[in-house]
């Protein structure tokens, strides 16, 4: 029982899909392309484990979805779920055993060596868990890597370096080394070095897992805020559900190899697809992923309109209004026009439920 | 063989003479340039490497070459030195990459360097003197080959382990192959790069030493090997000194830039070309002077200090006023452990006029089987087995153990370590050995061997565990090591020889002290690489100093252990040729002998039995090693 704003799921739909996973399987050691045709059916389930206990590796079986220009797609997986894999599989760092991969209608799976270079240089950036500066480089240096890769001459190249690297909040460090810089620091420039060639998909694997918690979050903000500057297409790696549901769009939860459920935040904490899902929105704090348009009614009509809240505020921050209606109020869009109401009852039902789910 | 040198003797004499173009044009400007200059050029180099420390100690040692009046021979070795690093250094990045690339490759590369380290030095001279003809080249390339393996494996290793996020950096970076090679895979495996190419230099300098055997260059080994036959003690001292010195000065000064690599810390790169253009200024102005002054450009003979006389006084002095201690202390030895190992309990106490009657010999055996039923109950049937082959040794002695009987011992020892290829390689060797002829040999080799690594177990592993619990020591101990490491294996001998004369002992002596060093670097490593929480865990539970030791610390750290044992069984071989020259009888101067008989076949046949029964230990104990550390869930290193 949970509604959308009409316009926002429009806008998701409308937007152009930019990066289109089909299909995809990765196994490692000999694999029977039989089992790629098949979908997912008991037949094939077997047939995976049968597949995992001759001593291959199925780390992506059939893993499909899309990814819209300027989403923040978020794969979350335990360890050996095959995440990493999958984001390897995108930008051909792995070779995928079988599938589709689209991007803007190319297939990169047939791109050429040359191509596929090509691409990697002006339209793609990566990030790395573990940061993966090389360590005879300076900050500088590192940043440029990418441009001087495709031969742009050195003053242009650093120019643009430095820009990146006052981005990401690092000005002044430009001569440092990696291994003088903290991790967070160290992050900032693998930032900032993915970002230099301005690529228009952005793949961040595990960016933050390496850092302290307090530096988690902070870097968390910045990447929000860099988002909302630069507006990239994103796929973003976590292990954490929480990093997940505070930074996505749209999160793909992984299990074994494969994809359980694909949906926005609200969508997989109000209706988890299976237990093991579950388990993971234990913990969530519902008032905060919630937005007030995830559990609003049509409008009916009798509550006051004078304290309406915006739909895309979080419930956490629309509770002050109930204290001045406790029933009820009204909820307004962007433009100030009413879309519809939000009562304590019905707050206080999805709560219940939410605790019903999880005991 | 000779056959193939017949027909292509041409090809061979062209690359002697491709080499020895470098190799005269670096000692002519080696030799042409005033020692004042070359030894403020060093100096430099040393402070540009590690320091004002360095550059003071290169400072002096260079001065010391010059007023030894050892210069000219000094850079004639540093003329070798200078051309056959490189060419080791170069050979070795190729073939480094090429077994980096290439699965096939790196397991063909990795039995040829193990065959390139163990066969010694001495058995491939003769094929080379006989291909490339009389003279220096021969050293050179000798010098190469031995030189280039630590540089292969470090490579090989280097560009194996760059992290993979780095590379895959560098492909999402869109970089080509050579580009994601040179820009990043060599840069980040530098350091490592760096190390090989540390081990590369002074492998050279040893190897460039041994060389000299050939003569015919001029150079410092010569002077120390004429010296050393001459029995001519002072000068060999004074002339090993410089061999010494030279070779700390190369290790330190390679070994800075390599942990410059490593650290890199941000350097000011103005100031630097800066300090270059300035230094470039200061030497013209040296040259110029010594133009002026003769004294600086060759130091006169007159001002030469040279204490050969004293020196000699001195050690005459002390040997025939202490001389006692020095023979009491062989004498211990010869008849404790050497003796015993080699001919046995039983012929020992004949050859000195005893016959041990039966009765005797039955208390002997019965005290061995109480020794073995003990051993049996303290460390189960392994201690049991290993106590009896040791009584069994001891009585007959290991050059008389029958051959049937060493092969089985073995076999069944690579069986249980390493499966039935180990065992099977092993028994291989062992019958090529046996078929050669060399089994006599090959087993004085052996007594000689065990005694020294037997001997060298027990001191390091000591020494090791010493200096793993106590600072001081250890910080003590690291110099020491360092150098003894440091200097080329024939420098050992000198002091050797005039203490104890030639013979066996004075063998063992040297080979102890130059293969110790593993067994207490990898000792005292394994015991302080322990975890922290597993000895506090130990503490807590109320273990005693020692029953932590010898409970805890020395099981967990056995690997390590292992390792330095094999790195030592390693060293004790390929000093064993070196030994040959004081005077053994074993495989080492079967080779020695070949050597000076240009027997080519006898030379390759018996460095390679040396390289088997090196290879064989070295199997065995890698295989019980990688079994071991699967077990305690150590990484392997």
């Amino acid at each position: 029982m949970t509604y959308f704003l009409d316009d926002q799921i429009g806008s998701a739909k409308d937007r152009k899909v930019k990066l289109s996973c089909r299909n995809v399987w990765k196994c490692y050691g000999p694999t029977d392309s039989g089992i790629y045709q098949m979908r997912d059916t008991p037949e094939r389930a077997s047939a995976v484990a049968a597949l995992r206990s001759s001593g291959c590796v199925p780390a992506g079986i059939d893993v499909s979805f899309d990814v819209h220009a300027g989403e923040i797609f978020v794969i979350m997986g335990l360890s050996g779920s095959g995440k990493s894999t999958v984001i390897r599989c995108l930008s051909r760092l792995v070779e995928p055993s079988y599938g589709e991969i689209l991007f803007d209608g190319e297939d990169l799976l047939e791109a050429s060596p040359k191509r596929l270079i090509e691409i990697r240089r002006r339209r793609m950036g990566m990030v790395f868990q573990s940061f993966g500066l090389l360590p005879h480089l300076t900050v500088l240096e590192n940043v440029a890597f990418p441009l001087r890769v495709q031969g742009v001459d050195r003053q242009r190249r650093e120019r643009r370096a430095s820009e990146m690297v006052e981005l990401v909040g690092l000005k002044g460090r430009e001569c440092a080394f990696p291994a003088q810089l903290s991790g967070g620091q160290q992050q900032r420039v693998g930032i900032a070095r993915s970002l230099a060639v301005e690529p228009e998909l952005w793949f961040l694997d595990e960016p933050f897992s390496a850092l302290d918690p307090l530096i988690r979050r902070q870097m968390q903000n910045e990447f929000l805020r860099l988002q909302t500057l630069l507006k990239k297409t994103i796929v973003f790696i976590t292990h954490d559900f929480l990093e997940a549901i505070r930074l996505a769009d749209r999160i793909a939860i992984m299990k074994d190899g494969q994809i359980i459920q694909i949906g926005s935040a609200a969508e997989i904490v109000l209706k988890p697809a299976n237990d093991y899902v579950r388990e993971f929105t234990r913990d969530v704090p519902l008032a905060h992923v919630l937005t007030v348009a995830d559990v609003m009614e049509p409008y009916r009509g009798h509550l006051q309109t004078t304290q309406a809240c915006s739909a895309d505020l979080s419930l956490l921050d629309a509770m002050p209004s109930f204290a001045g209606n406790p029933e009820g109020f009204a909820v307004t869009n962007s433009s100030g026009a009413i879309v519809g109401e939000i009562t304590a009852s019905k707050v206080l039902t999805i709560f219940a439920e939410s605790q019903e789910r999880t005991r | 063989m000779d056959m193939f040198v017949a027909n292509f003797s041409w090809a061979f004499g062209a690359i002697s003479w491709l080499l020895s173009w470098p190799l005269t044009a670096l000692q002519g400007v080696l030799q042409w340039l005033p020692w004042s200059v070359t030894l403020v050029a060093f100096t430099f180099v040393g402070f540009a490497a590690a320091g004002s420390r360095l550059a003071i100690f290169t400072a002096a040692s260079l001065f010391y070459m010059v007023a030894t009046g050892y210069w000219q021979e000094s850079m004639n070795t540093l003329a070798l030195v200078g051309v056959a690093a490189p060419l080791a250094a170069g050979v070795g990045f190729g073939m480094g990459v090429l077994g980096y690339r290439s699965g096939v490759a790196r397991r063909l590369l990795i039995i040829c360097l193990d065959l390139m380290q163990t066969v010694p030095a001495f058995s491939y001279l003769v094929p080379l003197l006989l291909l490339f003809g009389f003279g220096p080249v021969v050293g050179l390339i000798a010098s190469a080959i031995y030189a280039c393996p630590p540089m292969v494996r470090n490579v090989m290793h280097g560009l194996a382990s760059v992290p993979s996020a780095l590379v895959e950096s560098g492909e999402m970076s869109g970089a080509t192959r050579w580009q994601s090679f040179w820009w990043v895979r060599v840069p980040a495996a530098l350091p490592q790069i760096m190390v090989g190419l540390n081990q590369t230099i002074m492998a050279t300098l040893s190897m460039v030493i041994i060389a000299s055997v050939i003569g015919g260059f001029n150079d410092i080994g010569w002077e120390v090997l004429s010296t050393m036959r001459k029995a001519q003690f002072g000068q060999s001292l004074i002339s090993g000194m410089v061999i010494a010195l030279m070779a700390m000065i190369l290790d330190r000064i390679s070994a800075g830039f390599a942990s410059r690599v490593r650290s890199t810390v941000n350097t000011p790169t103005v100031s630097r070309s800066k300090a270059l253009a300035a230094s470039a200024l200061l030497l013209l102005a040296l040259f110029a002077a010594s133009m002026l002054f003769p004294a600086m450009r060759q130091w006169p003979s007159e001002w030469r200090v040279y204490p050969v006389t004293q020196i000699n006084d001195f050690l005459s002095y002390t040997v025939s006023h202490y001389g006692w201690i020095f023979a009491e202390v062989k004498q211990i030895v010869n008849f404790c452990i050497l003796l015993p190992l080699k001919i046995g309990w039983l012929q020992l106490f004949n050859a000195m006029g005893y016959t041990i009657s039966p009765v005797n010999q039955v208390a002997y055996w019965v005290a061995v089987l109480c020794a073995i039923l003990l051993a049996s109950f303290a460390w189960q049937g392994r201690g049991a087995v290993l106590v009896a082959l040791v009584a069994v040794a001891c009585f007959f002695g290991l050059t008389n153990i029958p051959w049937p009987v060493l092969f089985m011992v073995v076999g069944v020892a690579a069986w249980q370590a390493g499966g039935i290829g180990t065992a099977c390689f092993s028994l291989a060797g062992m019958s090529f050995i046996l078929l050669t002829g060399l089994w006599g040999p090959a087993m004085l080799s052996l007594y000689l061997c065990a005694a020294a690594v037997v001997l060298s177990f027990v001191a390091g592993g000591a020494l090791g565990a010493l200096a793993a619990s106590n600072d001081r020591f250890s910080a003590f101990l690291r110099p020491v090591n360092d150098t003894l490491q440091t200097i080329p294996q024939f420098v050992y001998l000198i002091p050797v020889i005039f203490l104890f004369e030639v013979g066996d002992f004075s063998a063992l002596i040297a080979i102890v002290a130059f293969s110790i060093v593993p067994m207490i670097r990898y000792t005292e490593h394994g015991i302080r690489s322990i975890d922290h929480e597993v000895s506090e865990a130990a503490i807590g539970m109320g273990c005693s100093a020692l029953q932590k030791r010898f409970q805890i610390d020395l099981p967990i750290a056995s690997p390590a252990i292992m390792l330095g044992l094999n790195q030592t069984i390693m060293s004790t071989l390929s000093m064993l040729v070196i030994a040959a020259l004081v005077g053994t009888r074993d495989l080492g101067q079967s080779v020695y002998i070949a050597l000076t008989k240009a027997d080519t076949g006898a030379a390759l046949t018996t460095g390679i039995s040396i390289a088997i029964i090196g290879m064989v230990a070295d199997r065995v104990i890698q295989a019980w090693v990688k079994k071991k550390q699967r077990q305690l869930g150590v990484q392997e290193n």
